[in-house]
């Protein structure tokens, strides 16, 4: 906190009113947000760190983004820091637990935070047909391991089985 | 935009649990991070201000030092490109 001496008085105004409003949007977008981090990391400490570091960037930007929706902003920082995490910080476990890092983003942006397709393409840099793919191949993986039981966790999900176990589920 | 099916909708409903506790000291720790960084950036435009403007004035005291009273009067007998 600066010293209210010596920055100016019109600052000091800037700063409370910035850390009132931020309390209030972290308050009300902190459980959906975690959530998300807690699909993508799979683990609730690691889901805690990165959704401190982006409550912490967001903080940070608060007064560059004048008209955007905070929410969006973090949510997109959210997905860029675990885009941009490195390879040795792979994700395991969670509901998601037998998909890849990729796949978890492609997952998550579409299904939990209703992203569309083609902003999801565009944010992650890919086109729109491997966004298809990468998210048919996900569902498949999530129904497949969820007909064999949610508990089961064997290893080798193939994705040919998906639409058998489907037509398996569909007749019960 | 594709279509709803039913396959995304089970995936959804596999997603849509409830919210997971957020710890009460989550927020005030990134507030606190995003001080740290609100300071850092703060120190850096300071450091670059300062070299912007240091660089300036010894531009401007070099070229009050080491102005050339009156430009060297060249002797124009060379082809029109040389000047």
């Amino acid at each position: 906190m600066p010293s209210p001496g010596r920055v100016g008085k019109r600052r000091t105004t800037a700063e409370a009113r910035r850390d009132a409003e931020f309390a209030v949007f972290a308050a009300g977008a902190g459980g959906r947000l975690l959530h998300a981090a807690l699909l993508l990391t799979g683990d609730p400490e690691a889901a805690e760190d990165l959704l401190t570091a982006v409550l912490a960037r967001v903080y940070a930007d608060w007064f560059r983004m004048r008209a955007e929706d905070p929410y969006e902003a973090a949510r997109c920082e959210l997905f860029r820091r675990f885009f941009y995490r490195p390879w040795w910080r792979r994700p395991r476990g969670g509901v998601l637990g037998r998909l890849s890092a990729q796949e978890r983003l492609v997952v998550t942006m579409r299904y939990f935070e209703g992203v569309a397709e083609e902003q999801t393409a565009a944010q992650l840099g890919l086109p729109a047909e491997r966004i298809r793919t990468i998210s048919a191949r996900a569902t498949a993986t999530l129904r497949s391991s969820d007909a064999a039981g949610p508990a089961a966790g064997h290893g080798g999900a193939p994705g040919g089985r998906a639409g058998a176990t489907g037509g398996g589920v569909a007749a019960r | 935009m594709s279509l709803p099916n039913r396959r995304d909708a089970e995936v959804r409903r596999l997603l849509d649990t409830r919210h997971p506790m957020v710890p009460l000291d989550l927020a005030a720790r990134a507030m606190a991070r995003g001080r740290r960084i609100v300071r850092r950036r703060r120190a850096v435009h300071a450091v670059l201000w300062v070299l912007l403007l240091a660089a300036v004035a010894t531009g401007i005291v070099l070229a009050v030092l080491a102005w050339p009273d009156r430009p060297a009067a060249t002797p124009h007998d060379g082809p029109w490109w040389t000047g």
